[in-house]
């Protein structure tokens, strides 16, 4: 550490199931320098404060998505969230709102895995190739209509910043339904309407109010909101054309 | 976590879930492995265990490509021409010879999987110049390319079954019974509980190690864990000793800046703004990228020019040290934006460089393990029933120094392989004695406690895991001289025994992730040790193993031959030797810009009048 160095506090939201009834803020002084992340003054802590401290992190650099937490009530990923921001107010962090706690900043990603199976994440051919018949040609202008929502790193800033998942946690959620709409949005897919019964059902795009903080607090750029209401208009459109066309001729 | 508990067996002491195969380790290439295994057989029960949740593997980092042969004016030849003579010589030329026929079909697989490959305007795959390739094979999604590979495979990973995951499990120890491996034991993080899983194959898949280092790109999980595990139980690590130094990484952190910035035309300067790598036989400097020349020679040769410019002062000096510029201004915000956003995101957020105004410092890092679990060119090891793919894995086609976008394409194209190998496997032994196995299980247990429930310790583990990671990159760096090596040597030793007075903190059981990082320095000094005597037994200098103390050329009388280390408990390991496949490539001149060219057309002359 260099000499010029500074002290922030950062207060960690503790809790251990072995031996807390609930979660407690621990307190801890942390040297930094301007360069130094949110995660790299956690990894400070357990290095050489306290080794009891557990929260989950590994690339450090914002595609692993293991790092997400609330930072001073923000959902963030701390590995891309710098000390020097918060300097020399205190930092306070804790595990991300809405998902159960495992333990300190690890909460539990098995809900979201499960709802990430439910939109059939997979490529449902259109039409089927053999690969002796090399790739499916797609263009820039195709790839570009679902590349956007291919970029979720799974982090869940965004279920941590949604209050209806927060009332509700039925809701398939952003993530899961911006995955979906990213298969849908596919030329290469021909799984739409398996995929459509979901986006109508309670658990779909009708359970969101249009807040839009998932949006906001997303590190990739996904816009989980706006998949989330380009299903809308395709589940409203749904619902009409199935009173003049014949059920399954939906695509 | 998907397996269903109606499978799961309570004995007495630890639940058990039998599987057909299990793979540790849920990247790229476990993920792939494990994919083939249930289109192979959905009858077969696959258990696939990952101390992260799959898509968290560190697969996701990787961000300029996969090669494979695509263009009509490429060849496979010429991809077999540029591994070879890329690896110095060092690789097994029969699994160069499969990899790159297999290359271009695995590479569709993934594209009929839905991986978001960048296109051309006709809607084909897209290819992108790489360093030491010879035409553009590499195929791209952006620079994000491991991240989509791996939630492309993850994501179609669900719809197998046959696929049972254990998400947040950590593999503790191989049980090996009669002979033949037959089952691991993992710890569920969350609770702490062990499990035992018996499978009549294993396949380690489980990444470098490239966290022995101190600056480094890989993810805090790259800690050699499956080739600790398989090196314990016999099975030697081959060729440790060539670790891949990134030339442009960033100062500090070590986090990765792709090859990629280079394929698009991007320039390394030294202070004088001058593009110095045309001073290491690497030119000429064309304003445009120029194959295997210049910026686009292989990562050991640019990270060695980076060294002899320090030496000479040309460097720049930044806070965290020396350092170059990456400069990409003139490729044009719009362009960056399109190819590299990543590195743009990287640059602006973590640096505050706008690389379409200024150039990024950058300086070399280490980046990948060229080395691994010996297996033969179908992934087995001598062990029998055990299967490596990967980073983990020697499976030879990296040779001495790999060439970028090759590692991507090998989880691929080795991953089928594996999961075949071992599915067919699976299908011709039995579990012999599962008491003898539930045996063992409990001795794993009780060994993997003791380090948890240790009071009294005092190391603490920072300080070793610190001292570890200098004294590799003293004593194993881009350049090395014997006394230094030495010097490692007795450090690791050393670190090793103090490893038995580690100091815990935290006793407790769920998520106790200072218990998990103590197993895990376990296995990183092992690869460590196997690592540092790899490389002061070879008396040469090849690859990404450069020696400057009377060794500074190759010697292919006495050192054309792979190393093996053996694992030899609290003593050095032992080091031996083994033959190097030669099919079609007699060791060269290793060449690259202007001089590779004429290399090239003479040994064309030659062999037309041979």
């Amino acid at each position: 550490m260099p000499d010029n160095e500074k002290i922030i506090e950062i207060e960690v939201l503790r809790y251990r199931p072995e031996q807390d009834a609930e979660p407690v803020l621990q307190t801890y002084q942390v040297p930094f320098t301007d360069d130094m992340s949110v995660l790299q003054g956690l990894q400070y802590i357990k290095d050489y404060l306290d080794g009891t401290v557990s929260f989950r992190w590994s690339c450090r650099m914002a595609i692993c998505g293991s790092c997400g937490m609330m930072v001073n009530g923000k959902p963030e990923l701390s590995c891309k969230t710098f000390l020097r921001d918060y300097y020399p107010g205190k930092l306070r962090v804790e595990a991300l709102a809405h998902l159960p706690i495992e333990r300190d900043l690890v909460v539990s990603v098995g809900d979201f895995v499960k709802k990430l199976a439910s939109v059939k994440p997979y490529i449902i051919p259109k039409e089927a190739r053999s690969l002796d018949d090399g790739e499916y040609l797609q263009t820039p202008a195709q790839l570009a209509q679902y590349e956007q929502f291919s970029s979720c790193i799974n982090c869940l800033l965004c279920y941590a910043a949604c209050p209806q998942y927060g009332m509700n946690p039925a809701f398939t959620g952003p993530a899961a339904l911006a995955l979906l709409h990213r298969y849908n949005a596919d030329s290469r897919d021909g799984g739409k309407a398996e995929r459509m019964e979901l986006v109508h059902s309670e658990e779909g795009v009708w359970s969101c109010t249009l807040v839009g903080y998932c949006s906001e607090v997303c590190p990739k750029g996904v816009d989980p909101a706006r998949a989330i209401n380009m299903n809308k208009t395709s589940s409203a459109a749904d619902y009409f054309l199935r009173f003049v066309m014949p059920k399954g001729v939906v695509k | 976590m998907f397996a269903s508990q109606s499978t799961m067996l309570r004995g007495t002491h630890m639940e058990v879930f039998k599987a057909d195969v299990v793979i540790i380790g849920a990247g790229g290439a476990g993920l792939r492995a494990a994919i083939a295994v249930a289109e192979a057989d959905p009858a077969l029960t696959i258990a696939l265990v990952s101390k992260v949740y799959p898509m968290r593997s560190h697969t996701v980092a990787a961000e300029g490509g996969a090669a494979a042969v695509t263009l009509p004016h490429d060849n496979l030849d010429y991809h077999f021409n540029d591994t070879v003579g890329g690896g110095d010589w060092l690789c097994e030329q029969d699994v160069v010879e499969y990899f790159v026929a297999h290359a271009h079909r695995e590479m569709v697989q993934m594209e009929h999987w839905g991986c978001p490959w960048s296109r051309t305007a006709d809607g084909h795959a897209n290819v992108r110049a790489f360093g030491g390739m010879k035409v553009e094979r590499t195929w791209f999604a952006a620079d994000k390319t491991g991240f989509h590979m791996l939630h492309t495979l993850f994501q179609t990973s669900i719809k197998y079954p046959s696929i049972k995951r254990f998400d947040e499990h950590f593999c503790v120890d191989l049980v090996v019974e009669d002979g033949r491996v037959q089952g691991v034991v993992a710890i569920e993080i969350a609770t702490g509980e062990f499990r035992l899983i018996e499978a009549k194959a294993v396949i380690i898949a489980t990444g470098g190690a490239g966290r022995v280092f101190r600056e480094n790109t890989n993810g805090g999980i790259v800690t050699g864990d499956g080739m600790a595990l398989a090196y314990r139980h016999g099975v030697p690590l081959r060729d440790m000793e060539f670790m891949q130094y990134h030339p442009t990484c960033m100062p500090g952190t070590g986090l990765l800046f792709t090859e990629a910035c280079r394929g698009e035309g991007g320039f390394l300067l030294n202070k004088d703004g001058y593009r110095y790598l045309q001073d290491y036989g690497l030119g000429p400097p064309d304003p445009s990228p120029r194959n295997k020349a210049m910026e686009l020679g292989p990562r050991d040769r640019l990270s060695q020019a980076f060294w002899h410019e320090k030496q000479k002062g040309r460097t720049i000096n930044g806070p965290h040290g020396a350092v170059v510029h990456l400069d990409l201004r003139h490729i044009g915000e719009r362009k960056l934006r399109e190819r590299l956003p990543q590195i743009y995101e990287l640059a602006e957020e973590f640096l505050g460089v706008d690389p379409a105004r200024e150039p990024i410092p950058v300086l070399p890092a280490v980046h990948y393990t060229m080395g691994g679990i010996l297996a033969d060119g179908k992934t087995a090891s001598p062990l029998r029933g055990l299967y490596s793919v990967g980073e983990c894995s020697s499976v030879g086609i990296h040779g001495a120094n790999r060439l970028g976008s090759n590692s991507l394409t090998e989880l691929i194209v080795f991953g089928k392989v594996a999961g075949d190998e071992a599915s067919a496997f699976a299908k011709t032994v039995t579990i012999g004695n599962p008491a003898a196995l539930a045996k063992q299980a409990e001795a794993i247990r009780a060994r993997a406690l003791g380090i948890v429930s240790k009071d009294g310790g005092t190391e603490r583990m920072v300080v070793l895991r610190t001292e570890m990671a200098k004294s590799m990159e003293d004593g194993c760096g881009i350049y090395r001289l014997g006394p230094e090596m030495q010097a490692t040597c007795n450090k690791i030793d050393e670190l090793k025994q103090r490893y038995k007075r580690l100091k815990i903190d935290d006793h407790s059981r769920a998520w106790n992730t200072e218990w998990l990082l103590a197993i895990e320095l376990g296995y990183l000094l092992d690869v460590a040790q196997a690592i540092v005597y790899s490389a002061i037994n070879r008396k040469e200098s090849r690859g990404s193993h450069q020696r400057l103390d009377g060794f500074e050329q190759r010697d292919d009388t006495n050192y054309l031959k792979h190393t093996l280390a053996y694992y030899a408990g609290d003593g050095a390991p032992r080091i031996g030797y083994g033959a190097v496949k030669i099919t079609k490539s007699k060791p060269g001149t290793r060449a690259y810009g202007a001089a590779g060219e004429k290399a090239d057309a003479e040994r064309k002359n030659e062999a037309s009048h041979a």
